[in-house]
């Protein structure tokens, strides 16, 4: 029999819950909805907006007249998008492996053994994942110039592959594995490598996994590098598809919007399960 | 006898071995960050030093002349501002959302609520934010201020709501998360001794969490320095004052060459930043061997 405190504390938060839920998925309502309307339905919503005219932005949840043009004309008359959503795909790919080939090996490096330099390493490393990119895009900018990669896929890829980034939230993953193991894979003959690989890996999977899973999140919706140093429109990833609005683009925009939301939803979704015990471990372990 | 032996001999191999191997897996990593992020950014070093465009050397003219520069001063109070108000708001909001969540039964799918705002690009954010908070917005109908909020101081409540929004799921899953692992038996001790709710939160609660709060804040300060990107979307390269962060100073020095300056200061905040870095390595030194 509960108690009158713990019912109003469970309708509470109940209410509590419910109302931040709405509050955090409202924008992917209102995009999926725009997406279906028809132009002039947009325009009579969001006229003051495009034509910065005086006036009030208005909006619906369900369309009035539904229409899925913006979806047709997006995906089968704009062989631009195609390109855009391929870059995407690609370098958000590259990049991930990469880091997985250099990241997880270095933060294995960091947390299991003992050598000089050490502490002081990891906090350069620290320090540097926390610039923002408006600091080191300057040096970035010469360098990448000097190497002749500016203008190309590699520009974006490589710097993301040797960021520190992962190597920080893996780290956490292996710094909580017990030693003894280690020590008994080795006393049976294991190499380094075999500790590393048929080992620590494997029990740090979850967290290698959410790392990799917030990466995605990360290098989709990367919007200042490649505007930096990618002139070269056709390379230019999903992100930064999206043109001024204009009355005749609305729709388009909120169609491929909501294009570009799948795959993070898709991945994040697949991995949510991963992200939460990557999160645990990773954030409990000390 | 044999046993001794094998485990002598294991131990030599295994010191000679432990200054090598480490080398061999952080190798290219470290190769392609001293490459890409060190080498480069002592270059901005050197920069910070000359001119820009003619090359003569300066000294420390350049950081004379950041300093004094108003648009620098004001983009630099606005960023602490802004740090100041959200990282604490950010973890102590999400640890008592998460302190509730965890009290009482509540369905996963919330916690998958939670964190939709992280997998929502920014430009879909940008153009819903235009919708709520731009000239003639949803909430300027409902508070009667056709104008808006992004022209004018209202605009730094805009990004604080902008970040709490991205961020809070993440936050209240890490914080779920970190009470979960706590053994319960720590609990039930507590309140067979009668302890109350308020005491046990207090005691046994919050110190045990240290380490969360640790990755937390790290991870918090991070993000906050990519409110920039809804921000720029938003509200363009010169926004209301308010809002006028660092970022938008160095990437509008960027477009305009003035190199120099953006040196220096990126100097600066380089500077600032170690600084931070060690101040909460000495706070959470004693918990953990790092």
């Amino acid at each position: 029999m509960k108690s009158i405190w713990e019912k109003i504390e469970f309708w509470v938060s109940w209410g509590f819950f419910l109302s931040a839920g709405i509050l955090f998925c409202f924008p992917v309502v209102m995009i999926l909805s725009g997406s279906l309307m028809s132009p002039q339905e947009l325009l009579q919503h969001l006229e003051t907006l495009l034509n910065n005219t005086e006036g009030t932005v208005s909006f619906s949840l369900l369309p009035f007249y539904p229409t899925g043009e913006h979806y047709v004309r997006l995906l089968l008359f704009t062989p631009q998008f195609y390109i855009v959503f391929f870059n995407s795909l690609k370098l958000t790919g590259c990049i991930l492996l990469g880091q997985l080939l250099i990241a997880v090996p270095g933060a294995w490096a960091l947390s299991v053994y003992r050598f000089p330099l050490r502490r002081q390493l990891f906090t350069m490393y620290v320090t540097l994942m926390l610039l923002p990119f408006q600091v080191t895009m300057l040096s970035r900018y010469l360098v990448l110039d000097r190497l002749g990669l500016m203008n190309t896929h590699w520009a974006l890829i490589l710097p993301a592959v040797f960021s520190t980034f992962p190597v920080f939230l893996i780290y956490r993953s292996f710094y909580g594995l017990p030693k003894e193991l280690f020590e008994a894979a080795r006393v049976d003959g294991a190499g380094e490598w075999k500790v590393f690989f048929h080992v620590g890996m494997p029990l740090a999977s979850e967290g290698i996994f959410s790392a990799m899973v917030i990466g995605f999140l990360e290098y989709w919706n990367m919007i200042e590098e490649p505007l930096v140093f990618l002139e070269n429109q056709t390379l230019w990833p999903l992100s930064l598809y999206f043109p001024e609005l204009r009355p005749d683009n609305v729709g388009t925009s909120f169609a491929a919007s909501v294009i570009t939301l799948i795959p993070p939803l898709f991945v994040f979704l697949l991995g949510q399960d991963y992200l939460e015990q990557g999160i645990a471990a990773s954030a409990i372990k000390q | 006898m044999r046993k001794q032996c094998r485990k002598s001999s294991g131990k030599r191999r295994s010191t000679w071995r432990s200054s090598l191997t480490p080398i061999a897996f952080m190798a290219p990593g470290l190769l392609g960050t001293v490459i890409f992020v060190l080498l480069p950014f002592a270059d901005v070093i050197r920069r910070s030093f000359y001119a820009s465009v003619v090359g003569t050397w300066r000294g420390f003219e350049n950081y004379r002349v950041v300093f004094e520069n108003s648009a620098f001063r004001k983009a630099l109070q606005n960023t602490l501002r802004f740090e100041l108000c959200c990282l604490p708001l950010l973890v102590i909001l999400g640890f008592l959302a998460a302190y509730l969540l965890t009290r009482g039964r509540h369905p996963e799918p919330v916690k998958t609520l939670f964190l939709v705002p992280m997998a929502i690009p920014a430009v879909v954010v940008a153009l819903v934010w235009k919708m709520v908070f731009g000239h003639g917005g949803f909430l300027g109908q409902l508070l009667n201020k056709p104008e808006g909020f992004m022209e004018n101081p209202g605009a730094f409540g805009v990004l604080v709501f902008s970040y709490l929004w991205k961020n809070l799921g993440y936050t209240i899953v890490l914080w779920i998360a970190g009470i979960a692992a706590l053994p319960s038996g720590m609990f039930e001790a507590a309140r067979v001794d009668g302890a109350g709710e308020t005491a046990i939160l207090r005691k046994i609660l919050l110190p045990n969490l240290k380490g969360v709060l640790y990755t937390i804040t790290v991870l918090s300060f991070l993000n906050s320095f990519k409110v920039f990107r809804e921000a720029y979307l938003v509200a363009g390269a010169y926004p209301q004052e308010d809002i006028y962060l660092l970022q938008h100073l160095f990437n509008n020095w960027f477009v305009r060459l003035e190199m120099d300056k953006l040196a220096a200061a990126a100097v600066c905040l380089g500077i600032v930043l170690f600084a931070v870095i060690l101040l909460f390595r000495h706070f959470w030194d004693r918990e953990e061997e790092l």
